[in-house]
């Protein structure tokens, strides 16, 4: 009896699925791709250190850094940002990088 | 019944859920005479890579042990480390722990209401249960930006703060979520599909419950009042008031309505956490390097008590971690309550565990007299159970 009172109930629901590529519901909180703002970086190489999946290499010291973001690693935990003494990283709201080529999943920031 | 013993040989592999495992089942007709589990599969070497990572790396590894209770073993690795490095965590942060740990234990109940219920073709219910629980994976996406590995605790605290916007937002969904369990409860109970397939199958007394180290949701539901939240208080349990529900049947049906009524208790929490969350710092700053020790922490996780042991040798890595999951303490239990169930319900009873792992896809019939094999999937299972009941 209970169950036919829901399921009577239900069928002037709407749908609960969203529709997804023409409606994007991202969190408040949501961590997606991360950026590096060079001019804030001193190539600390904490960043680096931190990162539990190794998304992150550094080359070169101080202002000559380069800084190679692998996509493809990054587990989106924002550890870095957390760890980064002059807050020279920062998190955007994108979240769809998918892509044929793993290669080309990589940023690579220089000052 | 003449006597023939049939080994029946179910998983190890199942592509689409959890974790592999498996099972020898010895038959005699259609009842289980004995059962051995074999444990192993899903063997990852997380341990040791914790040994090669840094304390701070490791908290994104410990995180993905289990999916559904990654905050769980989060706090019990946060909890060892903290021991180790003697640090107070801020009052606030602690609230906000015992905040995410019920709406976890709230989310992993749902989904496994959901599970038994398709498990004995109760699909309907699945489909409510499951709906219901997107309320909850969407409050723990607003609090912390992720509807599963949250990433909320850190060494010393937690990263993520709540406001009085965020806290409403949790109320407001809670009371929906409160309403819709209060009414499923007499729907369980009246429910004929549920209670011919649950009622009286795999019972667990409260002795065995002991005798056999039964934990969590299991034990509670055998009338054995354990919980590491009252037992051990870690977080805010300590300031809180709360029940621990205990059942006294112990068979499939106590476990699903144990979990029922958790719900509602894990509401109270939050609602009574919110109200007391205390003002001040979410974390405190803590160094690298952890001083020579060692440490155990306990977590009541969704499915039962959660043990980490840490030992440091003074590197920023730390020398011995060890974990003990719910599920196995569980496991030794399916060598008793299988024995004497007909193989039609062992289903049911496998999952009634609440296990990190289904492992019912595929299993494999030997007749040893005519020495003939077949191998059934899990729907062949269930099609099967399903005709049996109908026979009866």
């Amino acid at each position: 009896m209970h169950i036919t009172i829901e399921a009577l109930k239900n069928i002037f629901k709407k749908a609960s699925t969203e529709k997804y590529p023409i409606q994007k519901k991202i969190p408040e909180e949501y961590r997606g791709r991360l950026i590096w703002i060079m001019e804030k970086c001193v190539g600390c190489s904490l960043c680096a250190r931190v990162c539990p999946v190794k998304a992150i290499q550094i080359t070169g010291k101080g202002k000559e850094a380069i800084i190679t973001y692998f996509l493809d690693r990054c587990i989106y935990c924002a550890q870095c940002v957390d760890s980064c003494n002059v807050k020279a990283i920062e998190i955007t709201r994108e979240f769809e990088f998918a892509d044929y080529d793993k290669s080309q999943m990589k940023y690579v920031y220089a000052r | 019944m003449s006597g023939t013993v049939i080994r029946l040989v179910i998983g190890p592999q199942h592509p689409a859920l959890k974790e592999p495992e498996r099972f020898i089942l010895e038959l005699e007709g259609e009842q289980v005479v004995r059962a051995i589990p074999r444990i192993g599969y899903v063997h990852r070497g997380i341990e040791k890579a914790m040994e090669s990572r840094t304390y701070i790396q490791n908290l994104y590894l410990v995180e993905r042990v289990c999916g559904i209770c990654s905050h769980a073993h989060s706090i019990c690795y946060t909890q060892a480390i903290e021991e180790l490095l003697e640090v107070e965590v801020p009052p606030r942060a602690r609230y906000i722990r015992t905040i995410f740990a019920e709406l976890e234990r709230i989310n992993s109940h749902l989904l496994w209401l959901g599970l038994i219920a398709h498990e004995v073709g109760f699909d309907t219910f699945f489909m409510y249960i499951w709906r219901d629980r997107e309320l909850i994976m969407d409050i723990l996406e607003e609090l912390s930006g992720n509807r599963v590995h949250y990433a909320v605790n850190t060494i010393g605290g937690v990263r993520r703060d709540l406001d009085h916007d965020k806290a409403s937002k949790i109320l407001k969904r809670l009371e929906i979520i409160e309403e819709r369990i209060k009414r499923y409860i007499p729907m369980l109970e009246r429910e004929q599909t549920l209670l011919k397939r649950t009622l009286g199958i795999g019972p667990l007394s409260q002795i065995d419950a002991i005798k056999y180290g039964a934990v969590g949701p299991m034990a509670r539901a055998s009338g054995v009042k354990r919980d590491v939240r009252k037992d051990d208080p870690y977080a805010a349990y300590d300031e809180l008031s709360f029940n621990i529900i205990t059942l006294d049947d112990g068979d499939c049906f106590s476990r699903i309505m144990i979990r029922a009524y958790e719900i509602l208790e894990s509401i109270e929490i939050i609602r009574e956490s919110l109200s007391k969350l205390p003002d001040g710092e979410i974390r405190v700053k803590v160094k690298l390097a952890v001083p020579p020790s060692e440490a155990l922490s306990r977590v009541e996780a969704p499915r039962g008590e959660l043990i980490h042991y840490a030992r440091s040798n003074g590197t920023d890595k730390p020398e011995r971690y060890k974990i003990r999951a719910p599920t196995l303490a569980n496991l030794a239990t399916f060598s008793k309550i299988l024995v004497g169930a007909y193989l039609a319900d062992v289903p049911v009873i496998l999952a009634g565990i609440d296990p990190c792992f289904s492992c019912m896809d595929r299993m494999q019939i030997i007749d040893l007299e005519k020495n003939e094999k077949n191998i059934w999937t899990i729907e062949d299972l269930r099609r099967y159970a399903r005709e049996w009941y109908q026979r009866r």
